[in-house]
């Protein structure tokens, strides 16, 4: 065995500068894979179909994902800090009908507040059972679902309930600059869970508490707090989209919002944001929101037999995903 | 041992090259294993070591190259393939399931069968023969979760000869083992390797490497530097051939510090049930205590019980004087006393966020103004302190994946040092580090004591306690046994009083 020396190099410190820049560009590119797909999408039924790219038909595609995109927003911030909000769709019901039940004993804004509140209420309950009360995140909001589904029947007495006052759909029907108030809320919830992650410490926090949650704690960061704010902010916000949904109609039912948080988990996840933890983004919740409410668009504008819309959007979605996660984490 | 000169290579690497995206991991190694022979390769951290062990074990396919077994080409696909050519991979993560028993983690993905149903009876038969053939002490249907790490990996070599095994790579295996069973495990070698089996070495402590192997590889950079006979190689050697110069293996000279000073911790009858009982030591500014003993004798949960990581049942903590009545991570980083814990990837690190985020996360409020993040304060806190580390990292934005050990063990004592704590607690400073990190860490330490700080390093590495410090207490048990002055400490008496066969102390 001889020896063979190798080129006397220098000693290990920063690699090739050019190889680095370039490596790290590609990765960039491939992070935002999911975005290429949303705008081949958008391009896609423009080109299939001249009713898409009016300005109605956008209208009414972002308001009507208003709902599902608000829950989406605070939810990603729950699956970033460690946690899971099964219950989202059950908070959704359960406020707007306390919102509802108020304004008409009250009055509109009363009733608004009363549902906001009910909302935050009932995120601080999934939050002191996930954190101090060491339930799993998953099993414990699933319970809370549950629990709260019961909730929203028993305060509804079951059935339909119309709002009396009619200024109560003011929230959702109101419109500035051309948009329709609900949609301006969706768009500043979104800022503001952005600049809560991205901006303040109360992100930093979230950020390490799922991303490592015993290093996260040995490192002075309140993980149990952080938890259980990101929880209350999306009870609060579950709330606020119950009562946008509840002034739509000027009515609400206790099986309202159900099948929300499958579709808003679905957005979050299709985005690219990990279902573990510690990493995520809000404009990644966005993009898939968009995907998801672009998809349902097109089988209306083209008129896709019901039959199959559930398989063709079901293959969408894989791919998007499978495309993603392909081309993001190539070892 | 590597004679037969004619006798084919049981592995042969042929130019194989390994690149990840645009890092070149390793560059054209050639080198050949010979068969029934303990060969080993050093480098430091991001040499290419653990890449080409991969390689070879089919976790992980060449980008160029070709990879030879017993002569003939191989292209493994997964390290099952691996496995049935007779490559078997014990890697520095033990990967095994913990809830499953002894039993079931030997025989994991190559069970017994009979008619379509596990076999256990075969697989009890074939283990009490594995247990008479190496003699290990391992009862079958425990938990792996309940062993001690050096029983774990005896489960991995098990595992590893009940395949059948010639090839059996070991990564790192000494690293969480003390000396006792570490001399078992070179015992374990030197019986497999008589058997004809042959053993692939990756390790960072060169003695070892020196007294056990037969051959020795270099790597530096990806690239292969030399493979020679263990004989022709001393510790400088291989130093000069994994760093490209050489290097001062020696601690760095500790200024004596002032016997008179009051104490700026003072830890009185600690005890928790179960962990620790009846701890009391004091710490004064400028000095380094030295916590040695077994593996289990409770020195990380006296360390994690002070920072008040954990609950204790009584005893008193008092910093610069003052009681500490609230006892919590962030209470005590307030306070100015910070802990660097054992497992920078489970405890310390978080893996998947920056370098910049890691560094600060025990300060946010240093950075920020109202709950509001400024990051120009982050980015000038952060600069200063890679340069006063020596971190190396392509940008503080890097995820912390991204470095090697050496230089996330450093940001981990960044981390620990933004706050300028008067205390600091290290477990196992050095843990999985090369030696030119080592040495930076040791360095740092030593200059950390020189400007007031009182350091407590718990070390399962004897040579560094002694190294380092002023004073060394010794755990045994849950116990303190021992508080001796470095005059008094040498590895005998720390040993004796570790084990317990030291006569009755003054």
């Amino acid at each position: 065995m001889t020896a063979s020396s190798a080129t006397p190099s220098s000693p290990s410190t920063a690699p090739a500068p050019a190889a680095t820049r370039r490596g790290l560009r590609l990765t960039r590119l491939r992070d935002y894979g999911i975005v290429l797909f949303l705008i081949a999408l958008f391009v896609g039924l423009s080109l299939s179909t001249d009713k898409f790219l009016t300005e109605s038909n956008l209208k009414n595609v972002i308001d009507g994902s208003v709902a599902m995109g608000l829950i989406a927003c605070a939810g990603t911030i729950v699956i970033i800090a460690g946690g899971f909000d099964l219950s989202a769709g059950a908070i959704f019901a359960v406020s707007a009908i306390v919102g509802v039940k108020v304004s008409n004993d009250v009055s509109p804004i009363v009733g608004m507040i009363a549902g906001l509140l009910c909302g935050c209420a009932l995120g601080l309950i999934n939050g002191v059972l996930c954190t101090v009360g060491r339930i799993n995140h998953f099993v414990g909001t699933l319970g809370t679902m549950i629990a709260y589904g019961g909730l929203a029947t028993a305060v509804s007495g079951s059935g339909l309930l119309l709002i009396n006052d009619p200024s109560f759909g003011n929230l959702a029907t109101t419109e500035i600059l051309g948009f329709k108030l609900s949609t301006w809320i969706l768009v500043a919830v979104a800022l503001f869970c952005g600049f809560l992650l991205s901006r303040t410490v109360f992100g930093r926090h979230t950020f390490g508490t799922g991303g490592n949650l015993a290093a996260a704690r040995l490192s002075g960061v309140p993980v149990h707090r952080t938890l259980a704010a990101a929880y209350v902010l999306s009870g609060a916000v579950a709330g606020i989209a119950g009562l946008i949904v509840a002034a739509r109609s000027l009515s609400v039912s206790p099986t309202t919002g159900a099948n929300l948080i499958f579709d808003a988990l679905a957005a979050i996840l299709i985005g690219g944001n990990s279902v573990l933890g510690g990493e995520g983004a809000i404009w990644r919740t966005m993009v898939g929101v968009a995907i998801l409410a672009l998809i349902a668009n097109g089988f209306n504008l083209l008129g896709i037999d019901p039959l199959y819309q559930q398989i063709v959007s079901g293959t969408i979605i894989l791919v998007a995903v499978g495309a993603d996660a392909w081309t993001r984490r190539r070892a | 041992m590597s004679g037969e000169a004619a006798a084919q290579p049981h592995i042969e690497l042929r130019g194989v090259s390994k690149n990840y995206g645009g890092v070149q991991a390793v560059r054209d190694v050639s080198l050949e294993i010979a068969r029934g022979s303990v060969h080993a390769i050093v480098g430091e951290n991001g040499a290419g070591k653990s890449t080409v062990s991969k390689i070879i074990a089919g976790v992980i396919p060449p980008s160029l190259g070709e990879l030879r077994v017993a002569g003939q080409p191989a292209d493994f696909a997964s390290p099952r393939q691996a496995l049935a050519a007779g490559i078997a991979m014990i890697d520095q993560e033990l990967a095994m399931v913990p809830a499953r028993s002894v039993i079931d983690n030997i025989f994991l993905g190559a069970e017994s069968r009979r008619l379509g149903r596990l076999d256990t009876r075969a697989q009890r038969r074939r283990f009490e023969e594995l247990i008479e053939q190496t003699g290990f002490n391992l009862d079958g249907d425990q938990h792996v979760r309940s062993l001690s790490v050096a029983d774990q990996q005896k489960v991995e070599i098990l595992r590893a000869i009940a395949r059948d095994a010639e090839l059996i790579i070991m990564d790192e295996p000494t690293a969480p083992l003390t000396q006792v069973e570490a001399d078992q495990l070179y015992e374990i070698i030197s019986d497999l390797r008589k058997g004809g089996t042959t053993i692939l070495y990756i390790s960072h402590f060169l003695d070892e490497v020196l007294q056990i192997s037969d051959t020795v590889t270099v790597m530096r950079d990806g690239l292969h530097v030399s493979t020679k006979p263990a004989a022709e190689e001393t510790e400088a050697s291989l130093v000069r051939g994994m760093l490209g110069r050489s290097l001062e293996l020696a601690f760095p000279q500790r200024r004596a510090c002032d016997p008179a000073s009051a104490p700026v911790l003072e830890v009185r009858g600690l005890t928790a049930a179960g962990r620790f009982a009846d701890v009391s030591f004091d710490l004064r500014p400028g000095e380094i205590v030295g916590m040695a003993g077994l593996i289990g004798s409770g020195r990380t949960e006296v360390l994690r019980a002070v920072f008040g990581a954990d609950p204790v049942d009584s005893g008193e903590i008092l910093l610069g004087g003052t009681q500490l009545r609230a006892r919590s991570p962030r209470a005590l980083i307030d306070r100015g006393l910070v802990m660097l814990p054992e497992n920078r990837k489970d405890d310390g690190l978080v893996m998947c966020r920056s370098v910049a985020e890691n560094t600060v996360m025990a300060h946010l409020d240093d950075v920020s103004t109202n709950g509001l993040v400024r990051r120009d304060r982050q980015r000038k806190a952060v600069g200063k302190l890679m340069k006063d580390l020596d971190v190396r990292t392509s940008s503080p934005d890097a995820p912390m994946s991204s470095l090697s050990g050496g230089n996330q063990q450093k940001v981990l004592f960044a981390k620990c040092l933004m706050g300028n704590p008067r205390v600091l607690l290290v477990d196992e400073p050095t843990r999985g580090v090369d030696v030119g990190a080592k040495r930076a860490i040791y360095d740092l330490i030593t200059s950390l004591a020189e400007e007031g700080m009182a350091v407590l390093v718990v070390s399962s590495e004897l040579e560094e306690v002694l190294g380092l410090a002023h004073r060394v207490l010794v755990m045994r048990r849950g116990r303190l046994v021992a508080n001796l002055d470095a005059a008094d400490a040498d590895e005998e008496t720390v040993l004796s009083h570790a084990f317990g066969t030291a006569a009755a102390a003054a």
